[in-house]
C-alpha cells in the first residue's frame, strides 16, 4: 500500500536543474514527431500555448474546448497582470526574488525545483508574447511598463490595460490559430471531456460530449494533456466562468491520478460583495487596484452600524475615525498583503461587526486618497475600465465613494499531482496550468497563473513530453474499437442515463447552490474540525438528494443544457466531499487553508511544519470507499522555511 | 428602496438549425433592477425547468463582459440598447416597468442558429486562422524591450486589440459584413512593428476569408462601431482599407 511518488526532480544545484534535464532528455526526431498524436484539453492560457507549442514542433495535436471558440476560455478574463523577473525597472528584482517570494507566498508549501524553473522561464514569456503582438502598456520611451501585485516589494507586473488575460490568452490563441491552418492542430469545440481511455497501463485517449448533438465521440492519441482549469466552481458562486468545471481531473481522478492538496483553494480579497439570491457569479475587482486604493472599516462600531442601517456614508466617516487595518497590521506590505492575508483580515474585521454594506459583508477600497494624490486623469488612466464595470454591476461611482469589496472564491491550488515533467500518476496523462498542483502552494501569488499557464504550455511541457514519447515511436495509432474504449464509452452512456431516469423534482442548479453554501460556510475562508466533519455530512445528503431528486428536461441526444451542467455538478459534490477531507486531515494553517484552531494570538495562520510539511495527494478507491492519502514530502535544501512575515 | 420591474419577455425558440422558429411571451414579474440580463433569463430557465419545459438555450461564460459567448439580440440591439457593454454587463434597472422586451439571436448569414438564441460563429476562428497572427515560433523571440514601441502606437493597438469576438459587429450590419472584426486585428498587428512584416498578406488573406465564408460586403454604415460592445472604432476599418489597397497595389 505504501506507494513512493517519485517527483523526479533532476540533481544539481536549483539554478541549474533545468539546464541540465533540458541537455540530457530524450528528444523526438522531426520525423517521428509527425507520426504521434497528441491530446490537449483545454484552450485557456495553458493549453492553448501547448498546442500551439506542440504543433510547431510538428507533434499532430487534437485540441478541445468546451466553448464555440478556444478565445473564450476563462483565462481571458484575468484583468491584472503577469509576473515575470525581468528587473526592467530596476528595483532589484532577480529570478531568485521571484522564486523566494513565489515559495513565501505560497507558504512554503510548494516544491522548489518546479518554482524556480517557473521564475526562470518568466522571462522568456513576456518576450514571447511580445512577439506575438500582445500589446503590453508601455511607457512614454517606448519601454514596457510594469506596477506591483501583491506579495512583492518589486514591480515585476506586466499588463494590457486590465485585460491582460484577454491579450495574452489572444496571444496564445492566435499562435493556435497559425497551426491550426498548417494543419498541425486539429480542433473540436464545444465538446467536454467525459472519461479518460487507458490501455495497458498508459493515458491513450478520450471519451467526449459532443455539446450540440449530444453524441459521445472517441479520440485515441499516444498522450493525453489536460488543461482544464481549476475546481473553484465547487463553491457555486465564485469568480470563474459560468461553465468552468472539475470533472475532466475528476475524472482522471477516478482513473487512477492521483489528486494533490484540494484543500488549498484561493479566496481573493477584492471582489464585488453579494448581492441576492438570484445571483449566478461575483465579480472579480483587480488586484492592481490595491496599488493604489486603501482598504478601511470604520474604528467605532457605531459608524459601522449607521453604515450597515444606511444612515451614514462612507464620506461622512472623517479619515481619524476610519481604520486601515492592512496598513496597521502589516506596515511593510500594508495594502499590498497575499491575498490569503488580505482576505481573512477583512473577514475578521467584518466577523468583528465593522463590515460596512447593509449584509456586513464589505470592506472599503478607497481612491480618494490616491486621487488627491495623482488627480483624477490618472487614477482614470490605470484603472478607468475597472470603474466603469464597478459602476455597471453596482449603480456607484467610485471616483466619488469608495468602492465595497468582499473576498470571493477565486482560484485553486490544488489539483492534479504532477512530477517535474508535468506527468501524472497515470503514464501519458500530462496536466498543466491550473488544473495541476504543482507551483502556487497553499497560496498563489497576484499575477502568477498567466506565468505559470504559459510557463507550462509554451516552455515547460513541450520539453518534457517529448522524454515520455521518445520511447513510444514504435507505436502505432491506436484503433477507436479496442475494448478500453468500448467501457469507457458504456461507463459514460451509463451514468447519463442514470441521471436522466432520476426524473425529480429539483433543478440543477437548487442543488448546486446547497451544495455552495455549505462549502462556503464550513470549507471556506475558516475551518474547524467539527465545521468538516458536518460538511462531510451534509455533502453526503446532498449527493443522495441530487441522485434521487434532479431533474432533467428534454432528451440525452441534441443540445441539453441542463444535462450538461448535471453531469459538471455530480462532480462538483465528489469533489466538495474531497476538499473537505484534505482540509479535516490537515491539521495546521498555511496559505488559503485556515484552521481556526491553529493560529497565533494575533490571528495569523499557525504552520506545523513538522508534520505537515508534505503535498497530500488522495488517491481514488472507488465503490464509496474514502479516498487513501500518499504523502510526498517537501524537502526545502535551497530556501530557509519561516513564518511569512509581511510586518516588517 | 431597490427597483423591481415586471415586463413581458418575448424571446425566440428555435429547436435546431432546420427547425422553424417562433416567438414565445413570458410574464415576468418582480425582476429585481440589481439583477442582469443573464440571471434574469436564468430566473425564467429555474421555472421553466421546474414546470418540466425546456429551458431557454443561449450563450454565456464569464458574466464579465470578456469572454464574447453572450450574444443577444435586445429589443433590436446587439447586447441591448444600452450601448458599451454586453449581454452579462447589462442590468434590469435600465428597463422600463410594464415594457415588452424581445430577444433575438443574432441573425446573419454568417452565423446560423444551433438552438434558440446560440449560433455557430466558427466563421470567427476561420477568419482568424487564415491570417491572424504573426509568424513567430514559441522560444524565437528577442528581448521584449529590444523593440521600443511608442506608447501612443501601444495604446492605439490595444485599443483595436480589445475586440472580444461576440459577432455583434456582423449582427448589427444590414451586409452581415465582418469588416470591424478583421479590421480590429489587422490594425492591431499592423501598427506593432512585430506584426508589419506581414501586414499585406495577412490584410489580404483575412478578407478573402470573410468573403468566402458568406459574409456582406462594407457600406460604411457605421453601424458595427456604433453597437460594438467595447467600442472599438470604425478608424480601424481605414486602416484595414489601406493595408488591403496597399497590398492589391503591390501584386
Amino acid at each position: 500500500m505504501s506507494t513512493i511518488l517519485d517527483s523526479k526532480i533532476p540533481e544539481g544545484p536549483l539554478a541549474e536543474k533545468w539546464t541540465n534535464y533540458k541537455a540530457h532528455q530524450k528528444l523526438v526526431n522531426p520525423a517521428n514527431k509527425r507520426r504521434l498524436d497528441i491530446i490537449v484539453v483545454g484552450t485557456g492560457l495553458a493549453g492553448a500555448s501547448a498546442a500551439a507549442s506542440l504543433g510547431e514542433m510538428g507533434f499532430k495535436v487534437l485540441n478541445f474546448c468546451i466553448q464555440d471558440s478556444p478565445r473564450r476560455a476563462h483565462s481571458i478574463a484575468a484583468q491584472g497582470g503577469i509576473n515575470a523577473a525581468k528587473n526592467y525597472q530596476n528595483d532589484g528584482d532577480s529570478v531568485y526574488r521571484l522564486f523566494y517570494d513565489t515559495i513565501k507566498g505560497g507558504d512554503y508549501r510548494a516544491r522548489e525545483a518546479n518554482v524556480y524553473r517557473l521564475a526562470e522561464v518568466s522571462n522568456n514569456i513576456i518576450d514571447q508574447c511580445v512577439a506575438q503582438g500582445v500589446p503590453f502598456a508601455r511607457e512614454y520611451g517606448g519601454t514596457l511598463d510594469n506596477r506591483s501585485f501583491g506579495g512583492a516589494q518589486v514591480s515585476r507586473t506586466f499588463y494590457a490595460k486590465g485585460q491582460t488575460g484577454q491579450q495574452l490568452l489572444l496571444g496564445a490563441y492566435s499562435a493556435l490559430s497559425r497551426q491550426v491552418n498548417k494543419g498541425n492542430v486539429q480542433l473540436y469545440t464545444r465538446r467536454e471531456m467525459m472519461d479518460l481511455v487507458i490501455i495497458d497501463g498508459r493515458a491513450r485517449g478520450i471519451i467526449v460530449r459532443n455539446l450540440v448533438t449530444g453524441e459521445l465521440e472517441r479520440y485515441a492519441a499516444h498522450a493525453v494533456v489536460i488543461a482544464t482549469g481549476g475546481y473553484g466552481n465547487t463553491y457555486f458562486l465564485s469568480t470563474n466562468a459560468m461553465s468552468c468545471n472539475g470533472s475532466a481531473a475528476v475524472e482522471c481522478y477516478r482513473r487512477g491520478a492521483y489528486f494533490a492538496n484540494p484543500c488549498y483553494v484561493q479566496i481573493h480579497p477584492t471582489c464585488i460583495p453579494m448581492h441576492g439570491s438570484f445571483q449566478s457569479k461575483l465579480t472579480l475587482m483587480s488586484e492592481s487596484l490595491r496599488n493604489d486604493g486603501r482598504i478601511w472599516v470604520p474604528k467605532k462600531l457605531e459608524d459601522a452600524k449607521a453604515l450597515q442601517a444606511g444612515t451614514k456614508k462612507a464620506n461622512d466617516i472623517p479619515d481619524e475615525d476610519r481604520d486601515f487595518y492592512l496598513e496597521r497590521r502589516y506596515p511593510a506590505f500594508g495594502n499590498l498583503v497575499p491575498r490569503d492575508v488580505a482576505s481573512r483580515a477583512a473577514k475578521e474585521r467584518c466577523d468583528k461587526g465593522y463590515g460596512v454594506n447593509n449584509t456586513g459583508l464589505a470592506v472599503f477600497l478607497d481612491f480618494k486618497y490616491a486621487i488627491d494624490r495623482l488627480g483624477e486623469d490618472v487614477v482614470r488612466q490605470r484603472y478607468g475600465n475597472l470603474f466603469q464595470m464597478y459602476e455597471e454591476i453596482t449603480d456607484e461611482n467610485p471616483y466619488k465613494t469608495p468602492m465595497m469589496i468582499y473576498p470571493a472564491i477565486h482560484y485553486t491550488m490544488g489539483g492534479i499531482w504532477v512530477d517535474y515533467e508535468l506527468q501524472t500518476t497515470i503514464k501519458g496523462l500530462f496536466a498543466i496550468g491550473e488544473c495541476n498542483f504543482s507551483d502556487h502552494g497553499a497560496n498563489r501569488l497576484g499575477a502568477s497563473a498567466l506565468m505559470q499557464g504559459l510557463a507550462d504550455g509554451y516552455f515547460v511541457l513541450p520539453y518534457t513530453i517529448q522524454n515520455y514519447l521518445a520511447d513510444q515511436i514504435t507505436v502505432p495509432r491506436f484503433s477507436k474499437d479496442l475494448p478500453e474504449f468500448e467501457e469507457a464509452e458504456k461507463n459514460v452512456r451509463a451514468r447519463i442515463d442514470k441521471l436522466m431516469a432520476v426524473q425529480g423534482d429539483e433543478t440543477v442548479d437548487s442543488i448546486h447552490k446547497r451544495l455552495g453554501n455549505i462549502m462556503w460556510e464550513f470549507v471556506g475562508m475558516g475551518r474547524t474540525k467539527e465545521g468538516l466533519q458536518e460538511a462531510i455530512k451534509r455533502i453526503e445528503a446532498i449527493r443522495k438528494e441530487f441522485w434521487t431528486k434532479v431533474y432533467i428536461p428534454g432528451e440525452k441526444t441534441g443540445m441539453n443544457t441542463e444535462l450538461e451542467k448535471a453531469l459538471r455538478v455530480a462532480d462538483f459534490i465528489d469533489m466538495g466531499e474531497l476538499i473537505a477531507y484534505d482540509a479535516l486531515h490537515r491539521e495546521e494553517s498555511c496559505g488559503g487553508h485556515f484552521r481556526e484552531e491553529y493560529q497565533t494570538e494575533e490571528g495569523e495562520a499557525k504552520r506545523d511544519d513538522a508534520n505537515f510539511s508534505y503535498v497530500a495527494c488522495w488517491k481514488y478507491k472507488g465503490g464509496g470507499e474514502a479516498p487513501e492519502m500518499v504523502k510526498e514530502d517537501l524537502n526545502y535544501q535551497f530556501v530557509k522555511v519561516q513564518t511569512r512575515n509581511y510586518k516588517s | 428602496m431597490e427597483k423591481t420591474i415586471n415586463f413581458t419577455l418575448r424571446v425566440w425558440r428555435q429547436k435546431d438549425a432546420h427547425s422553424k422558429g417562433y416567438f414565445e411571451d413570458h410574464q415576468m414579474e418582480g425582476i429585481s433592477g440589481d439583477t442582469s440580463f443573464l440571471e434574469m433569463l436564468d430566473i425564467l430557465n429555474e421555472r421553466l425547468v421546474k414546470e418540466h419545459k425546456e429551458p431557454i438555450v443561449f450563450d454565456h461564460d464569464c458574466r464579465e463582459g470578456i469572454c464574447g459567448m453572450c450574444s443577444l439580440y435586445v429589443n433590436g440591439h446587439p447586447h441591448g440598447p444600452e450601448g458599451g457593454c454586453t449581454t452579462c454587463q447589462l442590468f434590469m434597472r435600465k428597463f422600463e416597468d410594464g415594457s415588452t422586451i424581445t430577444v433575438e439571436p443574432w441573425r446573419s448569414a454568417g452565423f446560423p442558429v444551433i438552438k434558440d438564441l446560440m449560433v455557430d460563429r466558427s466563421a470567427y476562428d476561420k477568419i482568424m486562422q487564415a491570417g491572424g497572427y504573426v509568424s513567430v515560433n514559441t522560444g524565437a523571440a528577442q528581448d521584449a524591450n529590444a523593440i521600443l514601441i511608442p506608447k501612443e502606437v501601444a495604446d492605439e493597438a490595444m485599443d483595436a486589440a480589445s475586440c472580444i469576438g461576440c459577432g455583434a459587429c456582423v449582427a448589427a450590419c444590414k451586409n452581415g459584413s465582418a469588416m470591424l472584426f478583421v479590421a480590429a486585428k489587422v490594425s492591431q498587428l499592423a501598427l506593432l512593428p512585430q506584426g508589419k512584416v506581414e501586414a499585406a498578406r495577412r490584410a489580404k488573406a483575412m478578407v478573402a476569408k470573410m468573403e468566402e465564408l458568406g459574409f456582406g460586403n462594407c457600406t460604411n454604415t457605421g453601424a458595427c462601431a456604433a453597437e460594438c460592445p467595447k467600442c472599438v472604432s470604425l478608424s480601424n476599418i481605414a486602416r484595414l482599407n489601406r493595408e488591403f489597397i496597399k497590398a492589391k497595389l503591390a501584386d
